[in-house]
């Protein structure tokens, strides 16, 4: 499972531009699955043909990064987030573009308070003597994601794109272990979530599913002074309740209680107060489809350093195929 | 090319209908069909010589302005924003207000009546009101409803080197392409859609997008321009007569990137300036026709517009131009095209 997650989160996949992250999932299911094809938005969406129940199980390809939006006459590019980025989290950071281009994140040295640092009054630097020399590797609208090696430690794993590359591994270790099924099952790693659900609803439109299960990263409450929050690291994969954008069907959320208890792996419910994911758009989509979510507690979230437990992905992984079996 | 005739005419979000008129009026024998739907979007449609593509051309026909929400006693009006308006561009601006039209100006509290504080701080929207000329409610009340729609009053200018000043470039410089681009014939079936209350949450083109269907969306808009002083050229959006401005990402949309570097690529070759808008900010109907149904192929064309969602918008005529010979460049080579693009 680690290599798998290593190969999945070192793929590059910032919103919108999630064409390497699609074929390294392609290389991994393709012996798996038949039915393999692209939207027009870029989703992937691998279908398990069925007379069953049609049920759409969904994780996000795309990663959060960063925009070159201007290069000036020393070299120095200017950039822009894609996906949900703070400044001070960027601060000393190491930022890829798509080309292997590296470049090293940090601010305008006459900022003189802390507080006011801002991605506009922050730069990327990538060793360019000018901006002929830069503009050879970096292109104004090119994308970057940020540097995050891919370590275990432990039941613990710390990389980047853990958001939600532990997902899509959740799947294609779905499809590879899939017992024998009537239902009809549509895998679908979506694009441009982080830009808002994007993906999600256009693929839950076309596929008009009768119920639908994402499988995607949460927010914890067990780190130094966190924010009250229930869920913790190691505590089992967390069955969604709410977040801002999805109040999870109860049906679904049912589906998946009782799937655990058969199973007998331990979980925990997730209640997010910030933050949306793909049932968000699914649950309003194609003229309504229950949806719910399998969550991947996940510490440091939209960091290079995004920390979770191998385990939970493992349970996740058990929940999820004994949910739609 | 009508620009004059569309920014003269008033059009605040969800109260469409002048601009809608007038393009109905303008585009009949252009197009083989014409319809306004349920919204009051104008749908245009112009029958190609084969079925293999539906491209939809979306450009809005509203623009900001305001809302009578009340009267004073001495018969001024208060009013709301419809859209975004930056407020303190406000004191001192003309309108137009009503069916009928009735000038006003909008006023506040004169300066040297302010308090200290008062003047060293902007003044809101809520202490500013309309004043049509009326010194009882009951007069202003006979004249103008409760609802009535307000639009700036601005009179199009032509100054400068070939640069227009007008309210409503956003977004009548779209229309005016759509309305050009129908006057050609093509090898796809075309619909071009005049869309309504972009200003409000790009609500008509959703509809309008489910209604076409489309394989193929170019949205053509005016947007920001923000080479002025006081601006990092780091943070300049577009500038001003250097081109059509092609949109990589916005807040609503990240639009194909092959279809753009298409477009990019062409324009190129046919020595049409255009430039890529640098900032992420704002966003358009494209957000909403990217993601209608299954997905559309989608693209964001744009006429830099100095001043935008202020009566004194600027833009340059060869920017225009190069915004329209693009768009029509466009429908001419995907005609040609084995492959969508």
């Amino acid at each position: 499972m680690f290599e798998l997650i290593k190969r999945l989160t070192q793929s590059f996949g910032v919103s919108g531009n999630e064409e390497e992250i699609r074929e390294t999932i392609i290389n991994e299911i393709k012996n798996d699955i038949q039915e393999i094809r692209v939207d027009t938005l870029g989703n992937l969406i691998a279908t398990k043909p069925g007379k069953g129940k049609k049920i759409m199980v969904a994780a996000h390809m795309d990663e959060i990064g960063v925009m070159a939006t201007y290069i000036d006459e020393k070299g120095f590019i200017r950039f822009s987030n894609i996906g949900g980025v703070s400044a001070f989290v960027s601060l000393g950071q190491k930022v890829k573009f798509k080309n292997g281009t590296v470049g090293a994140v940090f601010y305008e040295d006459k900022l003189d308070d802390m507080k006011n640092l801002k991605l506009s009054k922050m730069y990327i630097d990538i060793g360019a003597k000018d901006k002929k020399e830069a503009e050879k590797l970096v292109r104004i609208g090119d994308v970057a994601c940020f540097v995050g090696d891919t370590v275990r430690q432990g039941d613990m794993v710390i990389s980047k794109a853990i958001d939600d590359r532990s997902g899509c591994a959740v799947i294609v270790e779905a499809i590879k272990r899939l017992p024998q099924t009537d239902n009809e099952i549509y895998f679908v790693f979506t694009v441009q979530e982080e830009l808002g659900l994007r993906g999600a609803k256009t693929a839950a439109y076309q596929l008009k599913p009768d119920i639908a299960i994402a499988v995607d990263v949460t927010a914890t409450g067990d780190t130094p002074e966190a924010n009250l929050m229930e869920v913790k690291c190691g505590g089992g994969p967390a069955i969604k309740i709410k977040d801002r954008s999805v109040i999870c069907h109860p049906e679904v959320k049912k589906l998946l209680e009782e799937s655990a208890r058969n199973i007998n792996i331990p979980y925990q419910f997730e209640v997010l107060e910030y933050g949306g994911s793909d049932p968000g758009a699914i649950h309003i989509s194609a003229g309504g489809v229950p949806s719910g979510a399998i969550s991947i507690p996940c510490r440091y979230l939209h960091s290079p350093v995004e920390a979770t437990s191998l385990e939970d992905i493992e349970n996740a992984v058990k929940l999820l195929i004994e949910a739609i079996k | 090319m009508y620009l004059k005739e569309l920014t003269e005419l008033n059009g605040v979000s969800g109260n469409e209908d002048e601009v809608r008129e007038f393009i109905k009026e303008h585009i009949k024998g252009l197009a083989d069909e014409i319809k306004v739907d349920s919204m009051g979007n104008l749908l245009a449609f112009k029958k190609g010589k084969s079925k293999k593509l539906k491209v939809m051309l979306s450009a809005h026909m509203d623009e900001v302005g305001f809302m009578v929400t009340g009267f004073g006693d001495s018969g001024v009006i208060k009013f709301a924003t419809v859209g975004g308006i930056d407020e303190r561009i406000l004191p001192g601006k003309r309108v137009l207000v009503g069916e009928k039209k009735i000038p006003g100006v909008i006023g506040s509290k004169p300066i040297h009546m302010q308090e200290k504080d008062e003047r060293n701080a902007n003044v809101k929207l809520k202490k500013m009101y309309i004043d049509i000329g009326t010194d009882k409610k009951e007069e202003t009340e006979k004249l103008v409803s409760l609802g009535d729609y307000i639009a700036f009053h601005s009179p199009y200018t032509e100054f400068g080197d070939g640069l227009v000043k007008a309210k409503a470039l956003d977004d009548r410089v779209g229309c005016a392409i759509l309305m050009g681009a129908l006057k050609e014939r093509y090898e796809f079936d075309l619909y071009a859609c005049f869309t309504v209350q972009e200003e409000v949450g790009l609500r008509g083109s959703e509809v309008a997008a489910y209604t076409v269907n489309p394989d193929i969306a170019l949205v053509v808009e005016g947007t920001t321009c923000s080479d002025v002083p006081g601006v990092e050229k780091s943070e300049y959006s577009t500038v001003l007569g250097e081109g059509a401005a092609l949109t990589i990402m916005d807040r609503t949309s990240y639009p194909d990137k092959n279809f753009v570097n298409y477009i990019y690529e062409l324009a190129q070759r046919n020595k049409l300036p255009v430039q890529f808008k640098q900032t992420n900010t704002g966003g358009n109907d494209a957000g909403k026709i990217q993601m209608s149904r299954s997905g559309v192929v989608t693209a964001s064309i744009s006429v830099p517009c100095r001043y935008i969602h202020s009566p004194v918008s600027v833009m340059s005529k060869k920017d225009f131009n190069s915004c329209k010979d693009i768009v029509i460049a466009v429908l001419k080579d995907l005609g040609t095209r084995e492959e969508a693009y």
